[in-house]
């Protein structure tokens, strides 16, 4: 076939132990997008570092043939070399040098070592136009946003004369609009005859721009679906990628919800280094008891920074406003207040901010509440720590060989629940979920929602923010849209759909349902 | 049951280190004709190295925070200084110099703390400029000379011994008498955690391992005892090193301020955002250094018999490099008291058996210089293999 640029035929590799890739198949026709999905752990990422020659030829078995010739790459400048440029999820790009700096880095547009400023700006000037970039190439990578960092990535790609590029979850820390214009940039690469491999957890944006999907599910190729014969939908895809009809993507709850727990009133709050720049502009918020409440908006909008300067201050100065808890106003004015008072903040942010990834699953659940396992809440009680983080480890379903297991050493939606039992031991009456579900599979997102679920029905307050829309629709029972830093739309579950909750996100003039 | 390989394996670092002790004393025992476990060498490996391990165990603590004290080499010598002033030059009574010395010892480490933990500056930095802040203020109060001796008292602090209840001619039978006891006491306590773990459920290492370890930490417990019951018995410093080593490896392994210092090293952000306070939690690490610190310049004061302006030069050097060969990370977070008095002693006894082998300073700062590096790739070698 002649319209096929990469074939992989028969890929196995083998870890020590686990059998990552087995025997898996995969072309991609010239010219296309083809995504490639599957749940974290599944094998996409192995499968792009073999084709990429991040694992050597040898290092495992099989046979891959780009433009019809086989290739054994040794390292990732050797495929580079042919016209396979990776796109990672963490940027490769070096915060404080230029744009230009950035983009023939290793490359460099030189003679004889002493590089030539003027063909380096210029020739940047043009791969910047190609991915519709206006910035001067002169620009510090620091000071972009992270949107216009991976649209340098590929300029980056472009001036290696790519021919098949590959985006490892290009999407997943950008907002619905650097989305958009990222997938409208793949679908221009591809009138010009670039082809793509997309890998994303984002279904609508897969659905969206692919020409074609492969599923992996446990190593192994599933199947490869065709977009353009018929129309795939989403649950098709799920369906491929967990091996079973997820009927409920949401499992079901029924609310009983009481009386306001939590109200913070005309809360203000100020940019840390901007320092006339308001964050968090004149904000009143409810949380009933048994309520789950969901807080949407563009990401910038100000979610985290509202929700961290209620924890404690833990964002932001100039802060002013109210809190109360079941009608009493309360101090909220260092975090080990606000523990005391019983609100607990669950970070977007697992690795830096959530988890001590060098210490113990059981040292990091009882961080937060050492005094409940200490003898005269000065020395740890070790046998009541290793109960008490079993029961978690239990109830949670944390998947891992021993409560003293390392934290780095889990998977994404493990870590997310030694974050959040991290919370639950430290018996919160008011949650703050930020992203919970952020990176980890659709397996472990249900967890998660069971988890939720379960809390509310306790009788907690649950604040949840989220930039999938889906996600607020499924199990929040009220819902703040928030835009620049204000709240500019409550709405009841029940009367809220993803286009209401857009039009809010949107929209200028201040709608109140 | 863990087999004993797994058990190694798992704690190849603690058993690496005490192995390469014990193969390195035996080497200089060899090299040095029999001289390094004469009584009278290892009561002075013992007083030799009494500030590099006081030092090491406030060190410890600032390198697990994430954070590294280059001045307190140069705070032995104002310390030291201070106390030659007061006492000499002013006739101030040692005991209420001492006091007075310590106190200044927490009031540095509360100003270099400051600056580090509130003011955010980077630890090097604000120690870079207190070890010249420190060693010029030295130079200052001595006005470049030395200055002693010291009242009896004071020298005694490092040159004492315990005193005899026994009366035994040439034999020190106290020391014998405390090292049984001490032997008993911690056969009674490791059987003690034992039974413990089996009434939880974890796992126990075998019987067997533990009969071994416990004969051969007795051997070495008496071993030691009748050593320096053969010269003057214990001294007076190693009693105080025994309670201030046994005090801060139970504060890092069993308290909750041992567990929040761990968890601030390991991840700053995340501890705070656990409700941990991070600046106090470092003010006050910093604080205790300065007075590890202080208690280490009366100690040098002491056994030098006098303040000298260079006392304490590059001894911050030999403290750091204790923690690291220790196991330490110089990224924070991980390190074990233990495992820095260890490696104060490989210091210690690398020092003494070169000297006594007549290995010229030259030489011995490289070999220094290399076991450091070897020891830290050992780390990272494992560290590689173990991900």
């Amino acid at each position: 076939m002649s319209d096929v640029i990469l074939e992989m035929r028969n890929i196995t590799k083998i870890f020590p132990g686990v059998k990552a890739l087995d025997n898996v198949s995969f072309s991609v026709r010239q010219g296309e997008i083809h995504a490639l999905v599957g749940e974290n752990g599944a094998g996409k990422s192995t499968l792009m570092k073999v084709l990429s020659g991040v694992y050597p030829h040898g290092s495992y078995s099989g046979e891959i043939y780009f433009q019809g010739k086989e290739c054994k790459f040794q390292d990732i400048h050797h495929s580079e070399e042919v016209g396979l440029v990776i796109i990672h999820q963490e940027l490769a790009l070096i915060p404080f040098l230029s744009i230009a700096e950035n983009m023939f880095l290793g490359n460099e547009r030189a003679k004889n070592g002493v590089i030539d400023w003027n063909e380096s700006f210029s020739k940047t000037k043009e791969l910047l136009d190609r991915v519709g970039l206006h910035e001067l190439p002169s620009t510090l990578i620091t000071n972009m946003g992270v949107g216009k960092q991976q649209l340098v990535e590929i300029a980056k790609a472009l001036a290696k004369k790519v021919k098949l590029l590959i985006l490892d979850e290009p999407t997943a820390s950008l907002n619905d609009n650097d989305s958009e214009k990222l997938l409208d940039l793949l679908l221009q690469f591809k009138a010009h005859g670039i082809s793509s491999i997309l890998i994303s957890h984002k279904l609508s944006e897969v659905n969206k721009v692919a020409d074609s999907i492969t599923i992996l599910r446990d190593g192994t190729t599933i199947e490869t679906l065709d977009c353009q014969k018929d129309k795939i939908t989403e649950d098709r895809i799920i369906r491929g990628m967990v091996g079973r009809d997820l009927i409920h993507r949401f499992p079901p709850r029924d609310s009983k919800i009481g009386e306001t727990i939590f109200e913070i009133r005309d809360w203000n709050v100020y940019h840390p280094l901007h320092e006339d720049r308001k964050v968090s502009n004149n904000i009143n918020i409810t949380v009933r008891k048994g309520e789950v409440v969901g807080i949407s908006g563009l990401m910038g909008a100000g979610r985290t920074e509202l929700a961290m300067s209620i924890f404690g201050r833990a964002y932001g100065t100039r802060i002013s406003g109210t809190a109360y808890k079941n009608g009493r106003e309360i101090n909220i004015s260092t975090i080990d207040k606000a523990i005391s008072n019983g609100i607990a903040y669950a970070t977007e942010d697992r690795k830096a901010y959530g988890l001590v990834l060098i210490r113990e699953i059981k040292d990091n659940i009882t961080l937060a509440n050492l005094e409940a396992i200490s003898d005269g809440g000065v020395v740890i009680n070790e046998p009541k720590e290793m109960t008490v983080t079993s029961e978690y480890r239990d109830k949670l379903n944390i998947k891992c060989s021993s409560i003293r297991q390392l934290a780095v050493n889990l998977s994404g939606g493990n870590q997310q629940k030694v974050v959040l039992s991290k919370w639950l031991f430290a018996d919160p009456e008011i949650l703050i979920l930020d992203e919970p579900t952020r990176g980890i599979d659709v397996g472990a997102k249900y967890e998660i929602y069971t988890i939720i679920n379960r809390l509310a029905s306790e009788g907690k307050g649950i604040i949840f923010i989220s930039s999938e829309l889906p996600e607020i629709l499924g199990i929040c029972d009220r819902i703040y849209v928030m835009r620049d830093g204000k709240i500019v739309g409550e709405m009841p579950a029940s009367q809220a759909s993803q286009e209401i909750i857009m039009k809010h996100i949107m929209t200028e003039q201040e709608v109140m349902a | 049951m863990k087999t004993l390989s797994t058990l190694f394996k798992n704690n190849i670092r603690e058993y690496g280190m005490l192995i390469a002790l014990i193969a390195i004393m035996l080497f200089f025992q060899f090299q040095t004709g029999g001289i390094l476990f004469k009584p009278v060498n290892i009561t002075n490996l013992v007083l030799q190295n009494s500030y590099v391990i006081t030092m090491a165990l406030g060190m410890l603590l600032i390198i697990v925070s994430g954070w590294i004290d280059l001045s307190v080499g140069s705070v032995v010598a104002v310390v030291g200084s201070l106390a030659g002033v007061l006492i000499v030059r002013y006739n101030v009574d040692w005991v209420v110099t001492v006091v007075i010395c310590l106190l200044v010892g927490a009031a540095i480490g509360a100003f270099q703390g400051y600056w580090i933990a509130y003011l955010k500056i980077p630890a090097f930095i604000v120690t870079l400029a207190g070890m010249l802040v420190f060693r010029g203020l030295t130079f200052v109060l001595l006005q470049g000379e030395s200055v002693g001796p010291f009242p009896v008292g004071f020298q005694k602090i490092s040159s004492g011994f315990i005193p005899d209840i026994f009366n035994y001619p040439g034999f020190h039978m106290t020391t014998m008498v405390i090292g049984v006891l001490l032997s008993a006491v911690l056969i009674v306590l490791d059987m003690r955690a034992r039974k413990n773990q089996q009434k939880y459920g974890f796992e126990v290492t075998p019987v067997y391992f533990s009969v071994i370890k416990n004969v051969a930490i007795t051997a070495a417990v008496l071993g030691l005892c009748y050593l320096m019951a053969s010269y003057k018995g214990i001294p007076d410093v190693l009693v105080l090193l025994f309670v201030l080593i046994t005090g801060y490896a139970f504060i890092t392994s069993t308290t909750t301020i041992g567990r929040r210092i761990y968890a601030m090293g390991g991840n700053e952000k995340a501890a705070r955002l656990s409700g941990v306070n991070t600046p106090r939690l470092l003010f006050y690490t910093f604080v205790n250094m300065g007075v590890l610190a202080a208690l280490a310049g009366l100690i040098v004061a002491a056994r030098l018999n006098s303040a000298t302006p260079n006392a304490g030069d590059g001894m911050e050097l030999d403290v750091i490099a204790a923690c690291f060969i220790g196991g330490a990370s110089a990224s924070g977070g991980i390190g074990t008291v233990i495992g820095a008095v260890v490696g104060a002693f490989m210091i210690g006894v690398l020092n003494n058996g070169m000297s006594i082998v007549g290995l010229g300073i030259d030489w011995q700062k490289v070999v220094k210089g290399v076991v450091l590096l070897v020891a830290v790739l050992f780390d990272v070698y494992n560290k590689n293999k173990n991900v």
